[in-house]
């Protein structure tokens, strides 16, 4: 079906484009997309995971300890998926696609250093270290009760939407609590699995999952991101974030316009 | 036999990776099926109904209806896909058990039940 444009899409960008252009253009409802880019984001970053938790770049302590935030805000989100209605539901999509957009377009500031940390990091032992091209470098967690609100609301996120939610993930652990850019990302992919497999189970019992539907996303999603992992390291980065901002911002203004005028 | 961390992520690692192939095969064995059955027909998903509830539910799934078919493979390679990060918290139960660290074996545990209790159906509603 439409999985290859699906899967080319996907190796550029993550869940949060599956959804709606399943809807947008195929005219799918919106609760079996939601079903199925759920599916596909625990695929890719279950692949992707295995690989970082390999070179040692994600913390699995940190990854653990976040994980009952997430999943806890994953099933509340997932319960309320089916409580709201869909333009309501459209219209937060658009404005999380706008977020999406917003940040690709940006590059990223480097993360500020030599924080003192914090008793509560130190507790849990949250604190770690990681290889890089100069040789192992430490780091020290601060904030954490600031990062676990905002991975509950991540994890609901998530929930209510059927995305992996990477992005605010990513934003909780670098920006509050000061984690290294590196292993923000790579520990983000690794508790986007499990926060995914928190919502799943209550969208399974839903019936928002749909085998037929379900099966070309996510093989195709598969496959895109494992051309995508080939491709990407020669492509033009910058060119690429730009084009794909772009995109995301059209998907998010149309995301909102069709919620808006009763569409979805 | 103390378990260093740099094992547990091997193990993880690897975990997740067959998980994934191992779903990825069935669903595309399902697929395959799927697709000399049913060929490209347009299917309807304009229309939000909902899947019949031996869809739905773990045990339906696997024994509901008799009778074995691709919808029911395929659905059956999508519940392996969700169980392998579960599989990776309830090792990393394990792991920590192994490590003597407590603290984190109750993390973890929470987790797991978290996860648990969405996929056994008590959250659906």
């Amino acid at each position: 079906m439409a999985a290859g444009f699906l899967g080319a899409l996907t190796g550029l960008g993550g869940g949060v484009v599956i959804t709606p252009a399943m809807v947008l253009l195929l005219g799918i409802d919106l609760h079996y997309a939601m079903g199925a880019a759920l599916i596909s984001v625990i695929a890719t970053s279950s692949g992707a995971a295995a690989a970082y938790v390999r070179e040692g770049l994600s913390n699995i302590r940190i990854g653990m300890f976040l994980e009952i935030a997430t999943t806890v805000g994953a099933v509340c989100g997932a319960f309320a998926a089916a409580k709201v209605s869909p333009s309501i539901l459209g219209v937060i999509f658009g404005a999380v696609l706008l977020h999406a957009a917003w940040t690709s377009m940006r590059s990223h500031p480097a993360t500020r250093n030599g924080e003192p940390g914090d008793r509560l990091a130190e507790r849990l032992r949250l604190n770690g270290s990681f290889p890089t091209p100069e040789g192992v470098r430490s780091y020290k967690v601060s904030h954490v009760k600031t990062g676990f609100g905002l991975m509950f609301i991540a994890g609901a996120v998530s929930g209510l939407l059927g995305i992996g939610s990477g992005a605010l993930k990513v934003l909780a652990m670098d920006r509050a609590m000061r984690i290294p850019f590196k292993v923000s990302t790579t520990t983000s992919n690794f508790m986007i699995g499990v926060t995914a497999a928190a919502s799943a189970g209550v969208y399974l019992n839903r019936g928002y999952i749909d085998p037929g539907l379900t099966m070309p996303v996510v093989l195709g999603v598969l496959g895109g991101s494992m051309l995508g992992a080939r491709v990407l390291p020669g492509a033009p980065t910058l060119t690429l974030r730009r084009v794909f901002g772009i995109v995301v911002g059209a998907l998010a203004v149309e995301m909102i316009y069709s919620a808006l005028t009763g569409k979805l | 036999m103390p378990l260093s961390d740099r094992k547990v992520d091997e193990i993880i690692g690897g975990l997740l990776r067959y998980g994934v192939m191992l779903s990825a095969s069935v669903v595309g064995a399902g697929g395959i099926w799927y697709l000399i059955q049913y060929g490209t027909s347009p299917p309807g998903y304009h229309v939000f109904r909902g899947e019949p509830e031996y869809l739905r539910h773990l045990r339906g799934i696997v024994s509901g209806v008799p009778g074995f078919h691709c919808r029911r493979m395929i659905q059956l390679g999508l519940v392996l896909l969700i169980a392998t990060p579960v599989a990776r918290v309830a090792f990393s139960v394990v792991a920590f058990i192994l490590q003597r660290d407590r603290m984190y074996v109750a993390i973890t545990l929470i987790v797991l039940s978290v996860l648990l209790f969405s996929l056994t159906g008590r959250a659906g509603g």
